[in-house]
């Protein structure tokens, strides 16, 4: 198969598996729920007319075949409904916290990632070593650690206890106030970092410290376990040891040739990965006071807006598909026989 | 013909062998498996975990108070010899609330366990065994399923079907079943070209009773131990959905719904919220510690 023939196959796969997601989402949001309309009117006691007119703005009163049709349909044309708290469009309210969580599921994956990598490509080379033993207790510490109770253990120990960082917020009030971030991308420290804005870029990163922190732990944890057993299976091949007889030096093997084999297994956990710390974001944007998407699921979820949970719901399926897809995408590339399989 | 008469021989005179190497084969797992210190260890703390949840009430040193009545004259209070944990925001003894919340996660952990059993394992074993358009069938249903990162689908379904214990364990057993089911149906496609299943095929014995009888059992190994690795998953799960309000409800002991109730006084009243955390992290650890070993010993692929 050539990639390209891959390509398309993925891609069709992935029409079909949005489709599911859909079909999934639909049973749960209009088919489980024994009354919709009162959902959908925000609970209460809505009178006769109201609930009629609810009927027919969700299409309720149509075979149950045809409202999955309009329901696909409204998906695909942007129309999300209209969240029952806010009162503006659900699509928008998304895009619009997007931005303030992927800043943190970015920081977080990228510390979680060279950390795990790093410590776990160590611990092979290392095996059965004190680093190694080391390494394998804190990979299972950070995997049992819930991430909204190790928020809450930061907050103490930086904030309560050596007063070194920030309790929560994305910026010190004083510092909006005297250096407004002009939004250009949504992210605070990437915005004040474009507009040289010194005072904001610095006091973000402070703000981003413990929440990255309490989001990478699980990441890390896994990436370094994955990464140490792929990196085994690649120190104990053929091609490591004859480089080894060669008199390759081990840095080389290591860094090189072992790590580069041993990518496809760590990339796949990645993925996956990705959609933990998405999640987490729910978590521990809560704790932290962050203005991004997780909070608006949380608030969502407790103030029963549905149409705002089921847009958030679709959106993470939505990212997590594709992230996966990028990530096989990345696998076939540097390693062409995945595609055979 | 040829492959009954064997398989029908082979076993009977087999298998007073294969017994006795079965046996043996057990027994040195379970000495590689105490070797390994830390899995001894988590072993012990689930152990004392299940005794302390069933004995709370004997155990615990306000048993009242650990089931939620309040006592307002001492709320706040820091750990003392009175309460070694503190008391919280009504007053109530953290040492009882945390001993009484170690319930709730060991009981939805087996209700989900047994739910995926029911429902994933067939499917799976159905999947492989029959191949065709109904492995095709049930193995798309999976995909769907599997591309939801499961803790948002939980949340979701959770948020429509109503917030409680019982919705939570109905929505994890229909976040976990497709893992199941996919390994149950990778080891049921071997498993239907074994001699003793075609053997039973022809003798007349219907697919249900081959699946239940012939397949289901042999995958029951590699399932337990995935359980292990996963029942730590299904409590972290528990607890952050009672933490964000949508699994158990005040007064309800349950560590999660602990950890938020403390995060109001995190600054001024920390061991609220530190306790509860240390259960939920201890015995997620030690499921996590225990999971592991057991799939080095099992699974010797991943022995290192």
């Amino acid at each position: 198969m050539t990639m390209r023939a891959y390509i398309v196959r993925r891609l069709a796969l992935l029409l079909f598996v949005i489709l599911g997601i859909m079909t999934i989402t639909f049973f749960i949001s209009r088919v489980i729920p024994s009354d919709p309309t009162t959902l959908y009117l925000g609970g209460g006691h809505p009178t006769l007319e109201e609930k009629a007119r609810a009927r027919e703005a969700l299409g309720l009163n149509k075979p149950k075949v045809v409202q999955f049709g309009i329901y696909v349909k409204d998906f695909v044309s942007g129309d999300w409904g209209q969240s029952l708290r806010t009162r503006r469009p659900v699509l928008n309210d998304i895009l619009g916290f997007l931005p303030a969580s992927l800043e943190l599921i970015l920081s977080a994956m990228i510390l979680a990632v060279v950390l795990g990598v790093s410590v776990g490509a160590f611990a092979a080379y290392r095996k059965d070593r004190f680093v190694d033993h080391a390494g394998r207790v804190a990979a299972i510490a950070g995997v049992s650690l819930p991430s909204f109770f190790l928020a809450l253990l930061l907050q103490i120990a930086f904030f309560r206890v050596l007063h070194l960082l920030p309790v929560s917020g994305q910026l010190s009030i004083i510092v909006a106030q005297e250096h407004p971030v002009k939004e250009i991308t949504g992210m605070v420290v990437v915005d004040a970092l474009i507009t040289a804005n010194w005072a904001a870029f610095w006091n973000g990163l402070l703000h981003f410290i413990l929440p990255t922190l309490a989001l990478a732990a699980y990441t890390a944890g896994m990436t370094m376990r994955m990464t140490r057993s792929a990196m085994l299976d690649a120190l104990e091949s053929d091609y490591a040891r004859m480089a080894s007889a060669m008199g390759v030096p081990d840095r080389v093997i290591v860094g090189r040739y072992a790590l580069k084999n041993a990518m496809p297994p760590v990339l796949t956990v990645i993925g996956l990965l990705f959609a933990y710390a998405l999640v987490g974001t729910f978590f521990i944007e809560q704790i932290f006071a962050w203005h991004g998407l997780g909070t608006y699921a949380t608030t969502s979820i407790l103030n029963l807006d549905y149409p705002a949970i089921m847009g958030v719901t679709i959106i993470v399926a939505l990212a997590y598909v594709t992230v996966n897809l990028i990530v096989d995408l990345i696998i076939v590339r540097l390693d062409p026989r995945v595609m055979l399989s | 013909m040829a492959a009954v008469e064997t398989a029908v021989k082979g076993g009977f005179s087999d298998w007073r062998l294969r017994r006795q190497s079965a046996i043996e084969e057990s027994r040195y797992n379970v000495r590689v498996f105490l070797r390994d210190k830390l899995a001894v260890a988590g072993l012990m703390v689930i152990v004392g975990t299940v005794l302390i949840a069933i004995f709370a009430g004997y155990l615990a040193p306000y048993p009242d108070q650990g089931r939620g009545n309040s006592d307002m004259q001492n709320r706040l209070q820091g750990p003392s010899a009175k309460n070694i944990m503190g008391t919280d925001q009504q007053g109530r003894d953290v040492l009882s609330r945390v001993m009484f919340g170690a319930r709730i996660p060991l009981i939805i952990s087996t209700v989900v366990t047994a739910g995926v059993l029911l429902v994933g394992v067939p499917l799976g074993g159905i999947a492989g065994y029959f191949g065709g358009w109904i492995d095709e069938a049930v193995m798309r249903i999976t995909d769907i399923f599997l591309a939801f990162p499961a803790l948002v689908l939980a949340l979701a379904l959770v948020a429509f079907l109503g917030a409680n214990l019982r919705n939570v364990a109905i929505a994890l057993v229909v976040t976990w079943w497709p893992w199941y089911s996919r390994l149950v149906r990778g080891m049921a496609i071997s498993l239907r070209e074994r001699p003793y299943v075609l053997a039973a095929k022809t003798m007349g014995v219907g697919h249900f009773a081959i699946i239940r009888r012939h397949i289901l059992p042999n995958t029951i190994g590699p399932v337990i131990v995935q359980m292990t690795v996963d029942v730590g998953s299904v409590i972290l799960e528990v607890a952050a959905l009672s933490f964000i309000g949508l699994g158990a409800k005040p007064p309800t002991p349950e560590w999660g719904l602990m950890v938020s109730d403390g995060r109001e006084y995190i600054l001024s009243a920390w061991w609220l919220s530190t306790f509860a955390g240390i259960g939920i992290f201890g015995l997620v650890l030690a499921y996590n510690l225990v999971g592991d070993a057991l799939r080095d010993v099992l699974d010797p692929r991943l022995k290192r």
